[in-house]
């Protein structure tokens, strides 16, 4: 079901992030805003900046105090579910929807859960839970790479880390995807904030009672400046967790096999010289970013030679920003043994994504995996390949044949 | 060849570990510091390169000596 928008004459005055065709092909667009207007503007759903350079993203990611993360949604979601007020609309989800100080001490209590070492302890987890879903769809020869496979791994991960059952994860799914991809479908984001929400909020008061070994309970049972953490707070932060914990990385693993399955020559070099994993992982992750972030403009400024107002919205437009030729050599090509690779994926300056390493992790088993029992594949003959896109660009659907 | 890291710069992309986990440590917070007084053998020393031009938030230096 393709969104109908209204048609684009003009990206740098009028960009629309939900254009069908700029979502699935936004790279010609990007090149050309670049080059002509770096920081383009819209009126769409309130006014909007989008910067596309490299340069000029990193700027204005490390700049917190003119570009506050109180808005981070590309696009505004304008329902709230009954209940929710002005007060609680102050919690978020910390750290990512947060500036300093409440970034700096709630990033600090959900850091150690995405460590090196934690992550480390995922893995098997993770290699198990790809062998369990390729065994699925192997014998039959062909697949829905996206939602047979790339989508029912991070969600999982994602549920042993909260203590939440996995047998609930396509309603996990569900709930996100109203809430991210469906951000400006009033009737489904509502849909998704209620039903997440009022689940999380069950979950929460369960564990006041019967604490787990997962993130929320630990989360109950720390304080900060003598006092218990806020429900709210502790909502926000799981919440955080599963949201941006398993729609970044399903699309991160599906753009990867997305490029393998039209790029078999790289498939192959992949088998052959399984060496190249690591730089392999970081070039999709530089090539096919996933998420574009917002900022909400704190005062009446200028930047890059643009006027912006308080309250406009800025995107920073990583994925655009990873294929500027001005850092990257053959930036639109995807080259497996890439040595310098200074993507920003991740974003960078304070709120780098807390769960990188997590992320790293997941799409470097999930291709390993997926290579081992599936070398060769390719995308099924007239297959309707689509795209979400917004604040998390991957495929939706990826019918791809191995027989 | 020396190297440190800049505590205030880095923000846990842990790409030093990834590529040169004999120069580098990452805490449970993400945050890098380089292993022992940060001296680089020679033949660690294209590694060492390697995590300075792959660091994100350019926050590995290479100091003189």
């Amino acid at each position: 079901m393709a969104r109908v928008t209204a048609p684009v004459g003009d990206w740098s005055q009028d960009f629309e992030v939900l254009d069908a065709g700029y979502i699935e092909d936004p790279y010609p667009i990007w090149d050309d805003l670049r080059q002509s207007c770096p920081v383009a503007h819209t009126e769409r759903r309130g006014r909007a900046w989008m910067l596309t350079r490299y340069a000029d993203v990193v700027e204005a990611a490390h700049d917190i105090e003119r570009f506050s993360s109180l808005e981070i949604g590309v696009i505004n979601s304008d329902v709230q579910p009954e209940g929710y007020d002005e007060a609680d609309a102050q919690y978020g989800l910390p750290p990512i929807s947060a500036d300093p100080p409440l970034h700096t001490w709630t990033r600090r209590l959900i850091l150690p859960w995405f460590s090196h070492t934690r992550v480390a302890g995922y893995e098997k987890l993770t290699r198990d839970l790809c062998r369990r879903h390729i065994d699925g769809f192997l014998e039959a020869g062909h697949a829905d790479a996206a939602t047979d496979y790339a989508q029912q791994i991070p969600v999982r991960v994602v549920a042993q880390i909260l203590g939440v059952p996995e047998t609930l994860s396509d309603t996990f799914t569900g709930w996100v995807r109203d809430m991210l991809e469906f951000a400006d479908d009033p009737e489904r984001n509502l849909r998704g904030q209620e039903g997440f929400g009022s689940y999380l909020m069950a979950e929460l008061e369960r564990r006041k009672n019967d604490p787990g070994d997962d993130l929320m309970s630990e989360l109950l049972a720390t304080s900060h400046d003598g006092e218990p953490l806020d429900d709210r707070l502790v909502l926000g932060m799981a919440a955080l967790v599963m949201i941006a914990g398993i729609d970044t990385t399903w699309s991160s693993i599906g753009s990867s096999l997305w490029h393998l399955a039209t790029h078999p020559d790289h498939a192959a070099r992949l088998v052959a010289e399984p060496g190249l994993m690591s730089s392999a992982v970081e070039e999709f992750l530089r090539a096919y970013s996933p998420v574009t972030m917002a900022r909400l403009v704190t005062t009446d400024t200028e930047f890059g030679g643009s006027p912006m107002r308080e309250g406009d919205k800025l995107l920073m437009n990583f994925p655009a920003a990873n294929r500027d030729p001005e850092v990257f050599e053959r930036a639109d090509e995807v080259v497996l043994d890439r040595a310098i690779n200074r993507h920003v994926a991740f974003g960078t300056g304070i709120h780098r994504c807390a769960g990188s390493n997590l992320a790293r992790m997941e799409l470097t088993v999930a291709l390993e995996e997926w290579l081992a029992r599936i070398p060769t594949f390719r995308l099924a003959e007239g297959a309707e390949v689509t795209w979400a896109g917004g604040q998390v660009r991957g495929p939706r659907v990826l019918p791809v044949v191995f027989p | 060849m020396k190297i440190r890291v800049d505590p205030d710069r880095c923000q846990g992309h842990a790409r030093c570990y990834a590529l040169a986990p004999e120069l580098f440590s990452v805490d449970d917070y993400g945050q890098s510091s380089v292993v022992g007084d940060g001296t680089v053998p020679a033949e660690l020393e294209e590694k060492a390169h390697l995590a300075i031009a792959n660091c994100p938030e350019s926050a590995i230096e290479a100091l003189a000596g």
